[in-house]
């Protein structure tokens, strides 16, 4: 007999699941230097868009394509107006992003809350009948497997491939990646629509896995978008790190509402809110080396102990790519 | 490989930054560019290595013409630039700066890289470690890196922009022994610098530019004279060595310990007087900036205290330096020293307010267009001081000293300055001392240091030395204390 806790922690890796591709998406495209602020909209109208696709072709596929592309057309058009017509990322991409939320709402409303396929659960032959593991891991739907996927192989990707080097550069220092003969603007158009296409493909995940079903504003993804944004932030513009953030999030709003039911004197309010804070907390304590404070009481410790501080927490600190949201001109 | 550029043109919108500049530089030589800031000797190189496209003009490599569309079509003929900022990728490893560029292929072959890159710096008697990130490296090291992977991409042609600015004396000994190698190796170096006694040591040939045009060459033996004569169209004189009468202590440092990740600057004890010069010698990151930041009230110690004045100012904000009359002038004029995107008239008018909240811009102007003559700042009002020229942000900085000031610290007031700028900057820094401030400066031009200041310092590895007299040094002694000979303990 399985306990329940562990059909919660599956919960929580399915919730996670449309996040985790998002923020990695939102990774790639940082990482090039391109801000994708529209990820907001994107992902709801990717959604929406995913769903209507997927009721009236009647295949799961035709949505999550279709969702995609859309995801990837709004970065195109962040990426158009930022590197060719040198316009502000933020600005472009908060348009959109108010854009593409009122879009889906509008567009979405004759598809509220009609039945509609949604993703059934694939389990792995033989890994699902593992105890604890099985029910834990491997017997999820394919997004949660994507999701994970799609995490290692930007890892791959960034740290032990060749396009990944030159990623990284061209978000650190365009000029100089210039200077090595790389095509600069070429290349974040590359990521800016990848990222893109896998924040669409993530609205998918969300609406035909997690939720199943357009209900339009109920749908509970507004505001997602803006939590993948600080993600990739806290995550340090690392898949990995982003995940584990991602990650962490769902589960304390796992948390929050398993506890609720045992603290009956406090509002329900608290317990969707709770995690938000406990976030940013999570994002000072990895940025805690800058503080002065903390230089000066760890300036007390023994010279060996002092490095070995010094260093952990310098390792924890996430410093953005130079190059992010800055226009770049060849020559 | 032999390297023609004939009659060469530029423009940057009105401005002409060359004109018909024509340069040959034999297989095999290092061939110096001489000139002072803003000549036109970094457009040329740019040119040269594809990262500007001339107006006018061609290139010649062994006789053959070649048109150069990007840097990376200028590295596919061997010609690889070395920038006066090294432009290289500050937040990553060693490793990875070495391997961008370079490798061929998808998967990254980390272990043949790291092989690569020791060989070749075992080969140059470079000490670098390829897990370390650069921006925790010295300008010199950086500048090492870069020169190993450019030779790892097969240049044929070595452009250097300013090199020996921000690097210590061994490093420039090493670097110099360097380059005389890769000639003999038969590789063309074209070196560009505004120094003349680089060019005497260094150089087979060089060629001096003024003001965007071809002033003249010249071959060794050199004669300073006829050099700074092509570079200025007149001669220079030095200013005489007036000894100091110190007065009053301003500032007295006393038990100071302070430090941040990578440093601990050791017990400090130190006293400047007024109507002194104090030079802080040492290699990049020695601790000289920490001290220097210390005393602005930038960074608090860990322990001891700081007095300037009299007035005990330890632990207390950067306005209660600042109050106290304290100016701290940082070596990054762009980032910290000036606001880029704002003109002159409006930085002058954040320092010396005219009136009281409405600002009248008329008086204003006049008011920046006196300080501008005052200066000698090459600019109108109205300029961005992003758009001036690095000697002349300098001057905007000096101009924007705050009155009375008691202690003046400098850093690298000088940097990327020519002989003409350095020795405007010197003057004003001396009449700044003969007015009662006292002043602390830091250099990595060690000639600089012993010719203008009183007490040389020197640093390395957070050990301070005691105050030395500068007239009683020579180069030689204290080159050795900043590579780390003749301490105690």
């Amino acid at each position: 007999m399985t306990p329940e806790w562990i059909f919660g922690l599956a919960g929580v890796l399915v919730a996670a699941a449309p996040l985790v591709i998002a923020v990695v998406g939102e990774t790639l495209s940082e990482r090039a230097g391109v801000v994708n602020l529209s990820l907001n909209g994107a992902m709801l109208l990717a959604a929406m868009v995913g769903f209507a696709a997927a009721v009236q072709t009647g295949s799961l596929e035709l949505g999550f394509l279709a969702a995609t592309m859309i995801g990837a057309l709004m970065a195109l058009v962040v990426a158009f107006a930022s590197l060719t017509l040198r316009q502000s990322q933020v600005a472009v991409g908060l348009v959109l992003a108010l854009l593409g939320r009122d879009l889906a709402y509008f567009l979405g409303s004759p598809f509220m809350n009609i039945p509609g396929p949604r993703v059934g659960p694939l389990p792995i032959p033989v890994l699902k009948d593992l105890p604890i593991l099985g029910p834990l891991l491997f017997q999820q739907t394919p997004t949660v497997y994507i999701s994970v996927l799609v995490v290692v192989a930007a890892w791959i990707w960034m740290f032990r491939t060749r396009p990944g080097l030159v990623l990284r550069c061209v978000g650190e220092r365009p000029s100089a990646a210039f200077g090595r003969g790389v095509p600069v603007t070429r290349v974040r158009y590359g990521y800016a629509v990848l990222g893109g296409a896998l924040v669409g493909f993530a609205g998918a995940a969300y609406i035909l896995d997690f939720k199943g079903g357009w209900q339009g504003p109920i749908s509970g993804m507004d505001g997602i978008g803006w939590i993948v944004l600080a993600i990739t932030i806290f995550g340090g513009w690392h898949p990995v790190r982003g995940a584990f953030g991602v990650l962490l999030f769902a589960l304390l709003q796992w948390l929050s509402l398993v506890v609720q039911p045992s603290l009956p004197g406090i509002p329900p309010q608290v317990f969707y809110v709770v995690p938000f804070p406990l976030m940013i907390f999570a994002l000072l304590l990895t940025n805690l080396g800058n503080a002065e404070w903390v230089q000066m009481a760890l300036s007390r410790l023994p010279e060996s102990r002092r490095r070995l501080a010094f260093r952990i927490l310098h390792s924890l600190r996430v410093s953005p790519p130079a190059g992010l949201g800055m226009a770049f001109k060849e020559e | 490989m032999r390297v023609e550029m004939r009659h060469i043109y530029k423009s940057f919108g009105p401005v002409r930054a060359l004109q018909d500049v024509s340069l040959t530089v034999e297989a095999g030589t290092i061939h110096g560019l001489l000139g002072e800031n803003g000549a036109g000797k970094t457009t040329l190189m740019k040119i040269l290595s594809g990262y500007l496209r001339p107006d006018r003009g061609e290139i010649l490599l062994n006789g053959e013409p070649v048109r150069f569309a990007s840097p990376a079509d200028g590295l596919r003929y061997g010609i690889g630039m070395l920038h006066q900022d090294p432009l290289d990728f500050p937040t990553m490893s060693v490793l990875d700066n070495f391997m961008m560029g370079c490798e061929n292929g998808f998967w990254l072959d980390r272990q043949r890289a790291r092989r690569a890159l020791q060989e070749l710096a075992r080969l140059f008697g470079f000490d670098l470690d390829p897990e370390a990130r650069v921006d925790r490296m010295t300008v010199g090291e950086r500048q090492q890196l870069e020169l190993l992977r450019l030779l790892r991409q097969g240049i044929r042609v070595l452009i250097l922009d300013e090199p020996t600015t921000g690097i210590s004396a061994p490093q420039r000994a090493q670097l110099f022994d360097t380059l005389r190698r890769l000639a003999r190796e038969g590789k063309t170096v074209i070196f560009v610098t505004h120094k003349l006694e680089e060019i005497e040591e260094l150089c087979h040939r060089v060629t001096v530019l003024r003001q965007g045009r071809l002033a003249g060459e010249a071959a060794p033996p050199y004669s300073p004279r006829r050099l700074i004569e092509m570079m200025f169209g007149r001669s220079l004189s030095k200013p005489e060595r007036r000894p100091a009468l110190p007065g009053e202590p301003v500032l007295q440092i006393q038990n100071l310990i302070a430090g941040d990740y990578r440093l601990r600057l050791g017990r400090v004890n130190l006293t400047v007087r007024s109507g002194e010069i104090i030079g802080l010698a040492g290699m990049e990151g020695s601790g000289q900036h920490l001290l220097m930041r210390v005393c602005a009230g930038l960074i608090r110690p860990w322990e001891g205290c700081i007095c300037v004045r009299g007035r005990d100012l330890t632990g207390k904000p950067y306005c209660a330096f600042l109050d106290a009359g304290v100016l701290f002038v940082p070596a990054n004029r762009l980032e910290e020293g000036l606001i880029s995107g704002l003109t002159l008239t409006e930085h002058f008018q954040l320092v010396y307010p005219t009136g009281g909240y409405l600002i009248n811009w008329e008086r204003a102007r006049a008011e920046a267009q006196r300080r501008i003559q005052e200066f000698n700042i090459r600019g109108e009002p109205e300029t961005m001081v992003e758009a001036l020229s690095g000697g002349n942000q300098q001057r905007a900085m000096l101009a924007l000293i705050r009155k009375p000031v008691h202690l003046l610290l400098l850093e690298h007031p000088t940097r990327g300055l020519d002989v003409e700028s350095s020795m405007w900057i010197w003057q004003q820094l001396k009449e700044q001392a003969q007015q009662g401030a006292a002043l602390m400066v830091i250099s990595s031009d060690l000639q600089e240091l012993l010719e203008y200041c009183d007490r040389i310092i020197v640093f390395f590895g957070g050990q301070v030395s005691e105050p030395m007299n500068a007239e009683e040094l020579t180069t030689d002694q204290l080159a050795q204390m900043i590579a780390g000979y003749g301490w105690r303990g």
